[in-house]
């Protein structure tokens, strides 16, 4: 995946077969969706002469038919566009250590947000991504990480009324 | 003149202090969202829905005219200054105001983009209150196989109008419309793909999918590629326009609703292809054809009023068929249903002080978004140079918290993470996000439409067909699937096609 994506859709030299991961992904969901349709019993319960078979059913079949035709297209060497950006550099190889440390924040708020509330994953997600990101300034990173976090709570919180949990942090103050 | 009393109510209610608040700091948080770089419209909307969930509907309706009109608005300061369009309704907006910025005359440009803003919103919201209660009740008269057609319409219309790949589009929509089977059947209560969990049950919200597919699918993406040399922003002034540049851009912003509404009603992929003709309209028609290129002021106030009537053009689609055209129109549905509100021709005889609530704050909307935008541009522009990792940390941020204030559930997070991905890899391979995001919230209803028509006709599938208006569209669903067949045995219109591929290539 480190290679460099042609934008031209026809060329065939590069080796990156890739693409067929998403081909796989499309597989897997047409056979999960199919082995799921077929379970569903249809003899109670069915009104009308389309029960709730029928769609998954459709939609199964045509992931796979989708699947089959992707990874035709992908041999024949035609290649999927990546999507260009304001600062999306398409001629830098992926930099995967972003990613997953991003990932990492994302999942630490949701590990810790029922925990330790929103105020304070909330700050930990925000300066985790931050850092993920190349941002390194050790005083004020955190700082509006905690500014924003808690500031956040507040006007949704107690502004505009969707709750978010306060944790043991708000019930101390 | 019914629809004029009722507007009069409209007014009356949102010209209240409160929800006159409400709208002015849903256009403010809007344009703020929507100018920051990376940051489309769709994904502006999609970022602060949450910011509504504790109002009343109509209040909540009223900040999200705002919010809309704000973030479309917004792109086209970022596209002028950077020179990188975030969305592909201000690519065009790019190639002339970017080049009057550099020439000094980024106050013009700016100017020249909000009051087409202003004029292109105005001309398009009276079209709705002149068509939206028309083309409501003829839709009442439409039954469950023309519903169905139409849905099929526009899932065929944004997978093959639309992008490069046909198949692409497909998998795309194919993706969605899994997504949106998760959950009991409306009809039967019979679980699908919910795996014995309970929380699947509910079905995946809309609103996640959104937000998933949309703010951290790309945040991602960018993580993964992040340029590291982010570009410089023009500094730029108060906008203003001379008395030539005003001679030169009244014809392009009263030109520019023709064009923009009647292709934002259609499904046929929004702002993109209106305002590339808006631009080769105005080429064309203008006195200083060789300006363009290197800041044709035509060029950014034209395709701006096109692209704001076709926002509008957009709303009368989604208010009274349900259909949403665009990505952002799709989230707008997301939002109705959020409140309750199922957008359809009855909306308009059902919830008549929702309807003429929102239209009405759409013109306070349009007035706030010229009063204030015009001072705070040099405020605005300052956001472009926010720091990139602070940027998307904050994307991050936000989604998490639009999506966890949807239900207050952990696995909301977790879900969101996981469309997230599938978000990143469909940027990543090239596949569109709008036909899933379509195929999530019009799958179910299709669905639904299609059983009952059949149910009707008693499993016959004639059934689906036995309307005049359903077979019409249906033979529109044919043209465009056969259009890439047809076009070969059509003569050759080369001399039209240069403006749009040096378009497309800058």
């Amino acid at each position: 995946m480190t290679t460099t994506e042609e934008k031209a859709t026809t060329e065939t030299r590069t080796a990156d077969r890739s693409e067929l991961g998403i081909c796989a992904l499309l597989l897997v969901l047409g056979v999960l969706v199919l082995t799921d349709a077929i379970r569903i019993p249809t003899d109670f319960a069915q009104r009308g002469p389309v029960g709730p078979k029928a769609v998954p059913v459709v939609v199964g079949i045509g992931l796979l038919v989708v699947a089959v035709l992707l990874a035709r297209d992908v041999l024949r060497g035609v290649r999927g566009e990546s999507e260009t950006g304001e600062d999306v550099d398409l001629a830098a190889p992926a930099d995967w250590r972003t990613v997953l440390m991003l990932s990492g924040a994302f999942l630490a708020n949701a590990a810790l947000i029922g925990v330790v509330g929103f105020p304070i994953s909330g700050a930990v997600l925000f300066w985790g991504a931050a850092y993920a990101l190349g941002s390194r300034n050790l005083v004020r990173d955190p700082l509006i990480a905690a500014a924003l976090s808690i500031a956040t709570y507040l006007v949704f919180n107690n502004l505009l009324g969707v709750p978010l949990p306060g944790g043991p942090l708000m019930e101390v103050l | 003149m019914d629809s004029l009393t009722q507007l009069i109510d409209g007014f009356g209610t949102a010209l209240t202090p409160a929800n006159l608040l409400l709208a002015a700091l849903g256009v403010l948080l809007g344009t703020f969202i929507g100018v920051l770089p990376g940051i489309g419209p769709a994904m502006a909307v999609a970022l602060l829905l949450p910011v509504t969930y504790g109002l009343d509907p109509v209040a909540a309706m009223i900040m999200f005219a705002g919010i809309y009109y704000g973030g479309m608005f917004g792109g086209s300061t970022t596209s002028i200054l950077l020179n990188t369009p975030g969305e592909s309704a201000s690519v065009v907006t790019a190639i002339e105001g970017n080049q009057m910025a550099k020439r000094g005359r980024g106050s013009q440009a700016l100017a020249a983009a909000a009051i087409g803003h202003f004029v292109g919103a105005m001309a398009g919201t009276i079209a709705i209150v002149l068509l939206a209660p028309a083309v409501a009740s003829l839709a009442v008269d439409l039954g469950a196989p023309d519903y169905f057609a139409v849905m099929v319409l526009a899932f065929i219309a944004v997978t093959s109008v639309l992008g490069r790949s046909r198949v692409r589009g497909f998998a795309s929509l194919l993706i969605g419309l899994t997504l949106g089977l998760v959950g009991l059947d409306e009809m039967t209560g019979q679980s699908r793909l919910t795996f014995g969990s309970l929380e699947l049950s509910d079905g995946i919200d809309v609103v996640v999918v959104a937000v998933g597919l949309f703010a951290v699918g790309e945040a991602l993406w960018v993580a993964s590629r992040l340029r590291h040399t982010s570009g410089e922003p023009i500094p730029v002034g108060r906008p203003w326009l001379g008395r030539d540049d005003l001679r030169r851009t009244w014809k392009p912003w009263l030109r520019g609703p023709l064009i923009g509404f009647p292709f934002g009603a259609i499904p046929a992929g929004g702002a993109e292809i209106p305002t590339f003709l808006s631009y080769a309209t105005e080429k064309r028609l203008s006195k200083h054809r060789s300006e363009f290129g290197s800041g044709a002021i035509e060029g950014v106030a034209g395709p701006e009023s096109t692209a704001s009537a076709s926002a509008s053009g957009t709303l009368v689609t989604m208010l009274t068929l349900g259909l949403p055209t665009t990505a952002t129109a799709a989230v707008m549905l997301a939002a109705f249903q959020q409140y309750g509100i199922q957008p359809g021709p009855l909306l308009f005889q059902r919830e008549t002080d929702l309807v003429w609530g929102l239209i009405a704050s759409l013109f306070v909307g349009t007035v706030l978004l010229l009063v204030l935008n015009l001072p705070m541009a040099p405020v605005w522009s300052k956001l472009l140079r926010i720091p990139r990792p602070y940027l998307y940390a904050g994307i991050l941020f936000f989604a998490s918290v639009g999506a966890y204030a949807v239900s207050g559930q952990v696995i909301d997070l977790i879900v969101l993470f996981v469309i997230g991905a599938l978000g990143f890899a469909m940027r990543r391979y090239g596949l569109p996000v709008l036909p899933a995001i379509l195929g999530v919230i019009l799958g179910p209803a299709a669905e639904q439409q299609m059983r009952r028509a059949l149910q009707i006709s008693d499993g016959s599938l004639t059934g689906l067909v036995n309307t005049a208006f359903s077979v019409t569209v249906y033979v529109i669903v044919a043209a465009v699937l056969l259009w890439p067949l047809i076009r070969r045995f059509l003569p050759r219109r080369s001399a039209d096609r240069p403006d749009r591929e040096e378009v497309t290539a800058s």
